[in-house]
């Protein structure tokens, strides 16, 4: 790490006549920038190991059919994991269903109507708690209200949790998004005689979509690859989803319970899945960025 | 900010118009109340089927080392324990390597180019949902946790904190990867104290004949201490919290051990293996155990912010 060794400090290097008291202070200096910088690469090793993994366990499996067939039986071979991604894409589309209108509703609140009120800083506070809750609390939560009453484990249990989890993501990214729709835009709709309404629906609302969007797709890509609040709330569905009362099959679910079956096939399966859902999660974070950046032309 | 009366839009009151209550502003009213209430009703959604478990055990729950779904007989201690002690580990390792990074990417050791491509990948590694954890761990972590901890063992194992049997499902692999899925946390927000700091006290640590390091150690790491603290803070709270990668490599034992190569249990670990089938008593101990969760992740939540709220507003000061 040539580059490391060399990059002494400002004033050491100034020295002409290095004694050596500044001898052992430079070789400390060099020590910690060696050690810093070492430390920061060795991050790299576990991203490397996950994605080496995922890419070598994973893309055996990896076939067409893996998205439109049935999960195996524990001990049988072929099928896939169709139903896991459909369950995902109904519970996580449930959630947005439930949390993007309260989120973006609230925020307009927060940021349009009456930025510095007792309840705009109530609301605050309650995201940025609801944002450190546990996922798995979540979950709880939504077993308590739903399947407790209902009785049985479904979709829309897995739904309800996952609402609660992007709820906090939407409702944070839309007030910074509307934050930063500049005041002139208003000023010039209100000069036109546009009401509060139509200003924040015709000039606040377009100008702020791509920074929503971005919000709305990071709680997505957050949400899809939770398992703790849908574990048992939706919990597992070897079938295609009819009903949303029905439980409800997962990608994150189905990882976690192949991960623990002692068949070799199951434990593949299990990596494709992981795959797959690497992949969905992270193209949805850049698309994410992307709807961002376009905004900042 | 965004409004104030004096540029609001115009009142329509000229003619016969008259304004009605603004209906939309009621809305977005509700969904504001709504938003707080959340909380309300999840605390309350958890304490009304934990009641029954909270009259029959009361506060021995938490000092009772017995769960036991059996004999209907229900202690958390273990698992406040296994919960306390695994964020603790994983800080541990988690929070100087994460200042360290920070430090990387707030300095110009390397180009800028490079220390981008550093913090892209601290930012992935918060993408990676925690089942992937798990099974990675379960396939890279757990074989490492043996080898080595057999010859630990074998070696120190009169020290009770190394006393095997390495099994594997330990709490030391559910530390490890815990630390590497808080090491975001930390960069992040260690990262952002580090950057506010002004650069007039580095330009002046240098004048006065301090070395990079030294400046770091005394001026600049001093002066974002606040943000640093609240980023730990934080961490451990998302540590406490963390369920699926703890659950699958932990080994979720009740037992309580010295050693941190046998098998140990989370709050969140013990809630996402138990709550499926669980029934009577157990269901609401596991709901009391939820409350536990949801009460001690906010307390430290709360503080995390405070501390942070703090750390802007001192940095702020000095400019």
């Amino acid at each position: 790490m040539t580059t490391a060794t060399s990059s002494i400090g400002f004033a050491a290097r100034s020295l002409k006549a290095v004694d050596l008291n500044s001898r052992v202070r430079i070789l400390r200096n060099n020590f910690w920038t060696f050690l810093c910088v070492t430390l920061s690469f060795l991050t790299l090793i576990p991203l490397f190991s996950i994605v080496f993994l995922l890419l070598e366990k994973g893309i055996p499996l990896l076939k067409p059919s893996v998205f439109t067939q049935l999960p195996p039986a524990p001990g049988l071979a072929g099928g896939g994991f169709g139903n896991a991604i459909q369950g995902t894409a109904v519970m996580v589309g449930l959630a947005l269903l439930f949390s993007t209108p309260l989120g973006v509703l609230s925020a307009i609140y927060l940021n349009e109507y009456s930025p510095k009120s007792r309840l705009a800083n109530a609301v605050r506070f309650v995201a940025k708690l609801l944002t450190g809750i546990p996922s798995i609390i979540c979950g709880v939560f939504a077993f308590s209200v739903v399947v407790l009453s209902t009785g049985t484990a479904s979709a829309l249990a897995g739904g309800v949790a996952l609402a609660v989890l992007t709820l906090p993501t939407i409702l944070l990214t839309t007030e910074q998004a509307l934050l930063g729709v500049p005041k002139m835009l208003r000023e010039a709709s209100y000069g036109l005689a546009a009401t509060k309404f139509q200003t924040i629906f015709r000039i606040v609302l377009p100008e702020a979509m791509p920074a929503i969007m971005t919000g709305i797709m990071l709680a997505v890509a957050r949400a899809a690859g939770e398992t703790a609040p849908v574990l048992f709330t939706a919990a597992f569905n070897q079938y295609w989803l009819k009903s949303l009362m029905q439980p409800a099959g997962s990608l994150a679910v189905l990882i976690y319970n192949f991960s623990t079956l002692p068949y070799d096939y199951q434990i593949q399966m299990a990596w494709t899945a992981s795959l797959v859902l690497v992949a969905l999660v992270t193209m949805t974070n850049i698309a994410a960025q992307l709807a961002f950046s376009q905004r900042r032309r | 900010m965004a409004s104030d009366e004096r540029t609001g839009p115009a009142d329509h009151k000229i003619g016969k118009t008259k304004r009605g209550p603004d209906l939309f502003m009621v809305l977005t009213w509700v969904a504001s109340v709504a938003a707080v209430a959340t909380l309300l009703w999840i605390l309350e959604s958890i304490v009304t089927p934990a009641w029954p478990a909270i009259q029959q055990t009361g506060l021995s729950f938490f000092t009772s080392t017995a769960w036991d779904a059996n004999r209907d007989r229900y202690g958390a201690l273990p698992f406040l324990i296994g919960t306390a002690v695994s964020s603790l580990i994983a800080l541990l390792f988690a929070l100087p390597l994460g200042v360290f990074i920070a430090l990387f990417l707030s300095e110009n050791f390397l180009p800028l180019g490079i220390r981008q491509v550093i913090r892209f990948v601290v930012e992935l590694l918060a993408a990676i949902p925690s089942v992937v954890y798990g099974l990675w761990g379960i396939a890279v972590v757990i074989p490492i946790v043996q080898q080595f901890g057999g010859y630990l063992s074998d070696s120190l194992g009169f020290i009770p904190l190394f006393s095997g049997p390495a099994t594997g499902n330990s709490m030391i692999t559910a530390s490890l990867v815990l630390a590497i899925m808080v090491l975001p946390t930390i960069t992040a927000i260690s990262r952002t104290a580090l950057v506010a700091v002004p650069p007039t006290l580095r330009e002046g640590s240098y004048a006065v004949g301090a070395t990079r390091w030294e400046t770091i150690f005394r001026v600049l790491v001093p002066t974002a201490a606040p943000g640093i603290v609240a980023a730990t803070i934080l961490a451990f709270g998302r540590a406490m919290g963390e369920t699926m990668a703890v659950a699958m490599l932990i080994g979720n034992s009740p037992r309580l051990s010295w050693s941190l190569l046998s098998p140990a249990g989370t709050l969140a670990g013990l809630l996402a293996n138990q709550f499926g089938e669980a029934h009577g008593l157990q269901l609401s101990a596991l709901m009391y155990a939820a409350l536990a969760l949801v009460v001690l992740t906010l307390f430290v939540n709360m503080a995390g912010e405070a501390v942070l709220r703090r750390a802007e507003k001192a940095t702020a000061g000095i400019r």
